[in-house]
């Protein structure tokens, strides 16, 4: 019994984390309709970067996570305003084929700069261990992941829903003609998002080089899994993938454990399944375009 | 019955045979002369366009943008690999087509999953269908071999006449000589009037419904004779290198081959065959420039030629040939890549 829950927590945590590491690729799809394969790659700048500096540079772990968010965000503006904009009207393929030709050159860009063999981050020692919660063993680390993750979706959720540029954001998502109609600046809002869901992913990446393990083959190896939150959970909001990204978290950890022989068979056949019954996703509510 | 009669003048009047196409296949024929010593990345080159030649099918002529086409070579590989292990059939002109056959039965089933949905519907079911296979040869291992591939296969002659050797020319032939006999039913199935609707469902599936082709019944066909093709491109590669390891259902392997696709552009068939010599040579070149960070200067030719835009480019490239064909031969002769898929 205690293992079992703490395997729902340990997919829990993994099902948070892949939210954060995702929640970005899913605005990219559902205002853009933009196929981005890269964003993972985004995730892997923020975890190289607080791996450096914790590593190299001595900075504390909590101080160099915002950083990472910072530094991938950075990223993420500048390929936006240089790079993604031109191609928003494009057909698919056209998407498709440019975000893996960034996987790639990000691929053996890390794999020059910081070698190719896994990264590992110092972590505090407060974050080591586990701790016994009423029988169950609970991980600090993955207990850390599951505040912080927590947080994030819940302040996440707030800015959607409360705040003006939320709305906005709605509105754009919904009918971005529409939106432009009313005097919405479309383009900014996607920049800036776009940035802040880069700027997730690199926190998410350096969340998740303890767990995921962080090597320069990481956007090839999750880009799978960001794109099942996305595509599972529908890209009209932020429950969706959340839900979505709980569900493959539980799904995968439990599959590992419980059937370690069938691998990522089970992961797969779910995504398929809801796929044909739902193309638009489990959550999805609008129409695809 | 005038519609008929001028479609199929339409399609005959497309079909027929230009001056450029002749020159290139005799230039294919020449390389084999010419280059005693590369017939094994020659070989390489004819598998991998043959392999381009069935992705064209699908996104070139029916615009199915598919992530997972590497499911298929897989499966041909794999099904040629355990037929030759096992001595199940010897002879590699029937193992082959048999193995064609069996990636042909899996696109026919999945077919009908892919063809429902949108576009990122499609991706993700076609790479999803990609690693799933994967997972399952990783799985069955002691059926595959695992992550150390079939080994020990060893091919019979060809007809029982022409012996496989070890410098690769029985295998540069036999190859040159499946692409070719593919590439003429490919060029009679798309300058048919079943190509010309799998056309029209490419530009606009809803007015194709509206004028009567059957949508999703091409698409399944289509998808199936992709396969099909697919399939044989794996089994050539069994045949000819005598080994099949879990990499052939690899995601980089369908992300290449639309690279290769795209460099030489679609919806015109030769596309993957100039694509598939023009990718391996670049993939030589970097690799000789860098051996372990090639990959780099792909993804760098990938998004360049995306942001340059893929029509451009072809454009340009054709420019100087078309002018020199355009001197001797008239308009009529020149080379167009039909139109880019988007």
């Amino acid at each position: 019994m205690a293992s079992v829950l703490t395997n729902l927590f340990d997919g829990v945590a993994y099902g948070m984390l892949l939210f954060v590491l995702a929640c970005g690729l899913a605005v990219t799809l559902g205002l853009m309709n933009f196929v981005n394969l890269a964003h993972g790659a985004f995730a892997m700048a923020g975890g190289y970067i607080c791996a450096v500096l914790v590593n190299n540079s001595g900075w504390p772990f909590f101080a160099a996570l915002p950083l990472a968010f910072a530094g991938s965000a950075a990223i993420g503006i500048v390929l936006e305003r240089a790079l993604y904009r031109h191609l928003y009207m494009r057909g698919h393929l056209d998407q498709v084929l440019f975000s893996i030709g960034l996987v790639f050159m990000s691929v053996a860009a890390v794999d020059y700069v910081m070698g190719s063999s896994r990264v590992f981050i110092k972590l505090p020692a407060a974050l080591e261990g586990q701790i016994d919660l009423f029988g169950v063993g609970i991980g600090r680390y993955r207990l850390m992941i599951v505040v912080i993750c927590g947080l994030l979706t819940l302040a996440l959720q707030l800015i959607l829903a409360k705040t003006r540029f939320g709305s906005r954001l709605r509105a754009a998502v919904d009918d971005p003609r529409a939106a432009i109609g009313l005097g919405i600046n479309v383009p900014q809002v996607f920049a800036f998002t776009f940035a802040f869901g880069c700027g997730l992913a690199g926190l998410g990446g350096a969340l998740s080089a303890e767990i995921l393990g962080l090597d320069p083959y990481f956007p090839l190896k999750f880009m799978i899994y960001f794109l099942i939150v996305v595509t599972v959970g529908g890209s009209s909001s932020i429950t969706g993938p959340f839900l979505a990204s709980l569900l493959l978290g539980i799904a995968d950890v439990a599959g590992k454990y419980y059937v370690p022989k069938m691998g990522p068979f089970v992961i797969y056949t779910v995504m398929i399944v809801i796929l044909i019954w739902r193309p638009n996703g489990l959550f999805g509510r609008t129409a695809a375009r | 019955m005038t519609a008929l009669t001028d479609v199929s003048s339409q399609a005959a009047a497309g079909a027929r045979w230009r001056i450029s196409e002749v020159v290139f296949w005799l230039l294919a024929l020449a390389c084999a002369f010419l280059f005693p010593s590369r017939y094994l990345i020659m070989t390489d080159i004819v598998r991998l366009g043959l392999f381009a030649l069935s992705l064209d099918l699908i996104l070139g002529y029916a615009g199915i943008v598919s992530l997972g086409h590497a499911a298929f070579f897989g499966v041909g590989a794999y099904s040629a690999g355990l037929l030759a292990l096992h001595g199940i059939i010897n002879e590699p002109v029937i193992a082959l087509v048999a193995a064609g056959l069996v990636a042909a039965v899996l696109g026919f089933l999945t077919s009908f999953l892919v063809i429902r949905g949108v576009d990122l519907t499609r991706l993700m079911v076609t790479l999803g269908i990609a690693l799933l296979l994967e997972a399952l040869a990783e799985r069955f291992s002691d059926v595959t071999g695992g992550s150390d591939g079939l080994q020990g296969i060893e091919m019979q002659p060809i007809l029982g006449l022409f012996a496989f050797d070890m410098f690769g020319k029985t295998g540069f032939f036999y190859s040159l000589i499946v692409l070719f006999i593919l590439f003429l039913l490919a060029r009679r199935i798309v300058y048919s009037p079943f190509g010309l609707s799998l056309r029209a469902i490419r530009n606009n599936p809803l007015r194709a419904a509206a004028i009567g082709v059957p949508v999703n019944r091409r698409l399944v066909a289509v998808y199936t004779l992709a396969a099909f093709y697919a399939g044989i491109a794996g089994a050539l590669f069994t045949q000819t290198s005598a080994l099949a390891s879990l990499d052939v259902f690899a995601f980089e392997r369908s992300a290449d081959l639309m690279l290769v696709l795209v460099i030489g552009g679609t919806g015109y068939l030769y596309g993957g065959l100039i694509g598939a010599v023009v990718f391996k040579m670049l993939q030589e070149f970097f690799q000789s420039l860098t051996p372990q960070y090639w990959l780099f200067w792909i993804g760098l030719v990938l998004v360049v030629i995306v942001l340059v835009g893929r029509a451009r480019i072809h454009r340009s490239v054709l420019f100087v040939p078309n002018l020199i064909i355009r001197q001797f031969v008239g308009r009529k002769a020149v080379v167009v890549p039909e139109s880019d898929a988007s």
